[in-house]
Formats: C-alpha cells, structure tokens, sequence
C-alpha cells in the first residue's frame, strides 16, 4: 500500500496538470461570458466533491452511531434496504412522477437511491467500530477545503459576469454556505470537546446537519420564487465539449481527493494507536504497594 | 407512559417556581430584550419607507440574541450540585427531561418575544397589511424551532470548553432554514405582498423533523461524559 | 419493588469483571474483578487516586467502562436504577429548594406515590421535614444527611456513597453511621468511600482496598476490632 501512494500521487498530479490544460486551452469559449467562465472547471468539480465528501460524512456518522449496538444495526440496516428500494420504483410510478423537477429523469433518481444504498453497505463492510469515526473525521476536513474552494470561486466568478459577489437567492450557492457552516461547526466540536464521547456528539451532530440541508434547500427554493434572483452558475444545457472537460476536471479532483483522504485517514489512524498504546501503557504500569496505612481522619479530601 | 409525563410536568413546574423565586436572571434578561430593541431602532432608520420589509428580519434577529441568553442558562442549575447525575442515576427516561427544558425555554422565550414584539410595533409605527393571525403560528412554530435545537446543542455544549460559545456556533447554522422561514413569513405577513403559506409549512416540517430528531439522539448527549 | 428482607443474605448481587476504566492515558481502573454479596457493608479504602470514586461511579451508571462487564442484580446499571442510591460529595440537590421541595421532586422521578415517603425519609436522617430553608443555606452536615435522604428516598436494595461524612460534624457523622448500620441490617448493601474510615470501625462487614485502579486487598471487618494497618500483599485482578 504504501509504494502505492508516491506512484498514485504523481500520476494525480498529472492528470490534474492534464485536466488543467484542457479547462484553459482546450475547451471552447463560451459565447456569453467569455473566458472567465473556465473557473466553472474548479469551482462545479469542487463542489460535487465536497458534496460527496460531506455525503460519505453523513453515512460514516449514520453508521457510527447505528452500529454501536445491534439492535439498532439491524434496524439500520432494514431501513436503508427499504429506502433503496422504495427510491428505485417509485420514480417510475407515474403519480411520482409528474412531481420530479423538470430536468430529472426516473432513472436517474433511481439510480442514485441504489448507489446509496450501496455505498452504506459498503462503507459498513470495509469500515469498522472506530474507522468509521476516522473516516468521518477525515471526509469532514477534505469536504470543508473543497467546500471553502467553492465559495471563494463562486463570488470570483459571478461579480466579473454579473457584477454581483453574491446573490442571496442563489439556491446552490447559499445551500452551500450553510453546508460550509455546519460542517465547520462539526470540526469546532470535534476540537472543543472534553467529553469521551466527543465522536459520538460529532455524529449525531453530523445528522442534524444532514436534516438540514434539505430544509434549506426548499426553503431558498420557494424564497426565490417569490424573489426572483440572478442564478450564478446558470443553469441550461452545456455545449458537450465543456461538459467532457468538466467531467475531466471532476475525475482530476477526485483523484486528489482520494489521495488526500488517504493520507489523513493514515495519519489519525496513525495517531489514535499511539494513543491506545499509551493508554494500554498506563493500564499494564507494574504495580509497587507501598505498605497501606489506614488514614486517620483527614476529613475533607 | 403516564409516569413519563408527570415527570415532564414535574420538572417544567420545578423550574418555573424555581426561575420565578429568582427572579434575578429574569429580570436581566428583560432587560437585555428591551436594550436589543432599542439598539436595533437606533441602528436601522424606523422612518425609512423600506422599514416594513426588513422589520421582518429585525425581529427575528432580536428574538434570536434574547433566546441565546435564555438558552444559554437551561442547565445551570443543574450543573451546580453536579444534580444532572441525580437525573442520570434515577430510571426516569432522559427525553421527559429534555421536554421539560425545552418547552420550559419555550415559555421564557415566548415572553421575552411578548416583551419586545410590542416595542417593535411602537418604534417602527407597524400596521399589518396581510392576514395578521398567520404571525402566530409564524410566532409559536418559530420559537419551537429555536427553543428544542437550542435545548439539544446547549446540552451537547455541556462538556465542551467555552460552552456559552459553542451554543450559537452549534445552533446557528443548523437554525438557517428556518430562520428564513420565520423571517420571510413575518415579512410576507407584515408587507401583505405574498402568502406566507408555504412557510409556515416549512417551519411545521422543520419542527417536526428536528423534535423527532432530538427526542431520538438526547439519551445519547446526556449519557455523554 | 424487592423486599431486601426477603433476598437470600450473602449471595453475591453485584459482579464485576475486568472492569477497565480509561480517561485518556490515565487509567483510573485497570481491571477489577470481583462479587459483592447482598447484605453486606463494603467500606472501599485507597489513597487518592486509586479509582475508589470511577468504581463507584461506574457501579451507579455515571460512567461507561471502558472494558469489562457489570452486573447488578443480573442487569446494567442502568436497568438495575430503581435499586440503586447513590450519593457524592457534592449534594446533588437544588440549592434554592428546602429539603422537602428537593425530595418531592426526586419522588417524581422514581415513580413514588405520595409525600409521606419523603417526611419519613427526612426524619430517618434526622431532619425536620417542614424546615423551608433552601438546601444551599445548610450546614454541610445537614446537607449530606439531606443528600442521604435523598439516595434512600427509593429504598434502594444498593447503596454507594462516595466520602458521604467529608466535612461533616462529628455528631452528624455519628448519626448517619447509626441509620446506614441500621439499614444494613435489615438487608440492604452497602458501599462506602471514605478517607475516615474510623467512623465505621465496628459497623463495616468488609474492607476492600484499592490501589492505583485494582483491588489489592479485601478483609474482613466483622471481627470489630481495630482496623488493620501494615503491608498489604497484591491479589491477582
């Protein structure tokens, strides 16, 4: 594994060197904005990432706190299953259907509620008791750079295209921000907690935070459509030879992100054993017993 | 089942009496309200022709600060004496606590609320162009909103350095979707120019998921070290 | 609720096994292992430090072991919380109610019926029930005993106090040792953490000895002599 890491990290590196020449050179101007719009290849393939990096926080934490005993595994576990499959039918049931926003086809939700569920097994398999604590910790740090990536280039680009730095409307810029704020609060919990069970507070904290996003999208939703706002970003269909580059870009970030993972994911690995093995130190101390005298009343102690 | 609300109601009936012989805390924080108004009429022109839009937003930003101070002392008392462990060592389940608390915040903020709701009126001269019976369950479904996340991340701050810090920091950005739908609903309601329907929707959806979400995660949080 | 009269005295009813406690790198309990029979009164002794309070804490529920299992009665310490009473140094009482007020409250929580358990209780102790005084204005003595009151308010079958006499008048101290000799009697167990265990001399059935986080000793106190001093050899945990 380890000889691996050097080989994967060039490799990345060049890859992202690749995906950056086709984001400023390659691809095609865009006939509106000019070239200014090239940050679109580092601000959309960021923020995918980050919403992954945020989405696999939410399942480590769900995990977390499910698994820690059986009862609630199972009961876990039959839920998920359930949800996956009722995401799989129902979008083709026409009555749902006709609810789906413009734009999103059946399959395509489908799709997704099956990858989820499958991914909640498969974190579950490969990341056990601690690990999956580990794996919230470092998912959350990971999405929090990209996140902040993010909302630095949403501003750099919206005020040279449409002379604002922010638009309060914007539902994905703003939905961002607040997913930003909330995992940002998770680290400062993380950080500021003396309780022994600060993982547990940081997953349950995660959940909150994952109810959450949904509330604020809708709630932005339904306040920009009684205030119409300009939507960074726009939206529309894209010529396929940007979205081939996006594409590009996003597995270029990936990639990155895998790496950076890893490596964070070793290092608190790395950490918590030295931690063990100095608690296992102080718990196997020889002990000496110097002769007990029973104390006289001392009274306060 | 009938024991576990005779213990909320115990609880929420020990901590009135005990809140109302002290009147102390309470009093300061009346008096904390009244300043926040008047330091929100200094700084945002009540003659302004564009008042009536953003008074919505003061409002709520005014109700936040005085259920931040009021949240922020939810477990002092037991706190002192180390009585928490009493309620953790005794078979009374841990959620009629937390209900005792929250809705014992939700009538002190409530009364902050009715305290500086008034003065808002007063100051920024306020007359309701659109159906003002809808600020009620804008009010009450609001304050619920604030009051049982707060109660939760007060708790959870328990055992965290700077606990009143990490209060707001935790319930801010979790808050923001329903701050907006308090905020848009008042203002819709104030200014007559939209429905204030779907917010008060989303405020009873909101209320719904985090109580659930409380009531299912508290043991955990007070179990915690 | 069990009567404790009608419990088989001498069998054991709590059990402990390799009970690890760790906050951090400090390991305040480094595998204990051990059987308390019903019935009888334990006075746990140790230098500070050597995990008298996590043992007890752990026993009433407070605090998750690390490591280890407990049993109480067959269940968790908290399945088996209708049982216990538990007492510490600081009161775990309102400062700003009287005793009566205090104790109408815990009532609420273990489910009893009724105020005259709470009178009787604070009489046990010997306290007057209609005294309005709020708890913070006690004298510490009275504020232990009213803490006490509150531990047995239940009729626990178990008892754990930690340091219950610290700070404590003589006299106070006295009268609580004649109540908790009494209800040992009548079959309740009794654990006690204590610096002045001089207090006990004659009324404690057993002394168990704690040393940085194990128990290094237990001994038996019924032959109501003078408490045992000298070197103490290491058990295996």
């Amino acid at each position: 594994m380890k000889r691996a890491f050097p080989i994967l990290a060039v490799l990345t590196a060049l890859f992202l060197v690749y995906a950056f020449y086709q984001a400023l050179w390659v691809a095609p101007t865009d006939a509106l904005q000019g070239d200014v719009y090239r940050i679109i290849y580092y601000h959309v393939p960021s923020a995918w990432t980050a919403f992954l990096m945020f989405f696999i926080n939410f399942i480590a934490s769900v995990e977390y706190l499910a698994n820690s005993k059986a009862s609630t595994a199972r009961a876990a576990k039959w839920i998920v299953i359930a949800l996956g499959i009722i995401g799989a039918i129902a979008p083709f049931i026409p009555q749902v259907r006709q609810q789906l926003p413009a734009g999103m086809y059946p399959s395509s939700v489908a799709t997704t509620a099956l990858i989820i569920a499958a991914l909640y097994f498969m974190i579950g398999k490969y990341f056990v008791g601690q690990d999956l604590d580990v794996l919230a910790v470092t998912t959350a740090e990971v999405g929090v750079v990209f996140c902040s990536i993010v909302l630095v280039t949403g501003p750099i680009w919206a005020r040279p295209v449409w002379g604002i730095w922010w638009a309060p409307g914007d539902i994905r810029l703003t939905s961002t921000l607040v997913l930003w704020l909330i995992y940002v609060s998770y680290l400062v919990l993380r950080r500021f907690s003396d309780s022994a069970q600060t993982q547990k507070l940081a997953a349950v904290l995660a959940v909150f935070g994952a109810l959450d996003v949904p509330l604020v999208y809708f709630s932005i939703w339904f306040f920009r459509t009684q205030h119409p706002q300009p939507v960074i970003g726009g939206g529309g269909s894209m010529d396929p030879r940007m979205l081939h580059v996006l594409l590009l870009s996003w597995m270029a970030f990936l990639c990155f992100a895998f790496l950076v993972c890893w490596s964070r994911y070793r290092l608190e690995k790395l950490r918590r054993e030295v931690e063990e093995a100095e608690a296992l130190e102080s718990l196997l101390e020889p002990t000496e017993l110097p002769s007990i005298k029973v104390p006289s009343s001392r009274g306060a102690k | 089942m009938k024991s576990f609300w005779s213990i909320t109601l115990a609880t929420l009936a020990k901590d009135i009496r005990l809140e109302w012989r002290s009147k102390d805390a309470l009093n300061a924080m009346l008096f904390f309200s009244l300043l926040v108004v008047v330091i929100f009429v200094f700084s945002f022109d009540p003659l302004a022709e564009e008042s009536r839009h953003i008074v919505g937003g003061l409002v709520w930003v005014a109700f936040l600060f005085a259920a931040v101070v009021a949240l922020n002392q939810t477990w002092a008392r037991e706190l002192r004496n180390q009585v928490l462990d009493a309620y953790r060592v005794s078979p009374a389940p841990a959620n009629a606590l937390f209900l005792a608390k929250a809705l014992g915040n939700f009538i002190l903020v409530s009364l902050l609320e009715a305290l500086m709701a008034p003065l808002f009126v007063i100051f920024y001269n306020l007359r309701v162009l659109g159906p003002a019976w809808q600020l009620i369950p804008v009010a009450l479904l609001g304050t619920w909103a604030l009051v049982v996340n707060g109660t939760f991340f007060a708790a959870m701050s328990l055992r965290t350095r700077s606990r009143e810090l990490m209060l707001p920091l935790l319930l801010f950005p979790v808050s923001i979707p329903a701050v907006l739908g308090m905020v848009a609903g008042t203002t819709n309601i104030l200014t007559g120019e939209n429905p204030a329907h779907f917010y008060i929707v989303l405020l009873l959806t909101y209320d719904v998921v985090f109580t659930t979400a409380c009531l299912a995660l508290f043991e955990t949080v007070l179990q915690a070290e | 609720m069990t009567n404790p009269l009608t419990a088989p005295r001498g069998a054991p009813i709590i059990a402990v096994s390799n009970l690890v406690k760790q906050f951090g790198r400090f390991a305040a309990l480094r595998g204990v292992t051990a059987e308390f029979d019903s019935g009888k009164f334990h006075l746990i002794l140790g230098d500070n430090g050597a995990g008298k309070t996590t043992l007890l804490r752990a026993l009433a529920g407070l605090t998750a072991p690390t490591r280890g299992e407990i049993s109480i009665l067959g269940k968790n310490p908290h399945e088996a919380s209708q049982e216990i009473g538990y007492m510490a140094h600081p009161s775990l009482l309102y400062d700003e109610m009287s005793g009566m007020e205090n104790l109408r409250y815990f009532a609420r929580l273990y489910d009893i019926a009724g105020y005259s358990r709470c009178e009787q209780v604070i009489r046990a102790v010997g306290l007057d029930p209609e005294l309005s005084r709020p708890v913070g204005k006690y004298s510490q003595g009275m504020r232990q005993r009213m803490s006490l009151a509150r531990a047995i308010l239940h009729d626990p079958r178990i008892l754990l106090l930690d340091e219950p006499f610290s700070n404590v008048d003589v006299h106070s101290a006295r009268e609580m040792v004649g109540l908790l000799k009494g209800m040992c009697d009548a079959g309740k167990t009794i654990f006690v953490v204590t610096h002045q265990a001089a207090l006990l001399e004659g009324v404690a059935d057993e002394f168990v000895w704690m040393q940085a986080g194990q128990i290094v000793d237990r001994t038996n106190g019924l032959a109501r002599g003078p408490l045992p001093s000298g070197d103490v050899r290491a058990v295996e945990p």
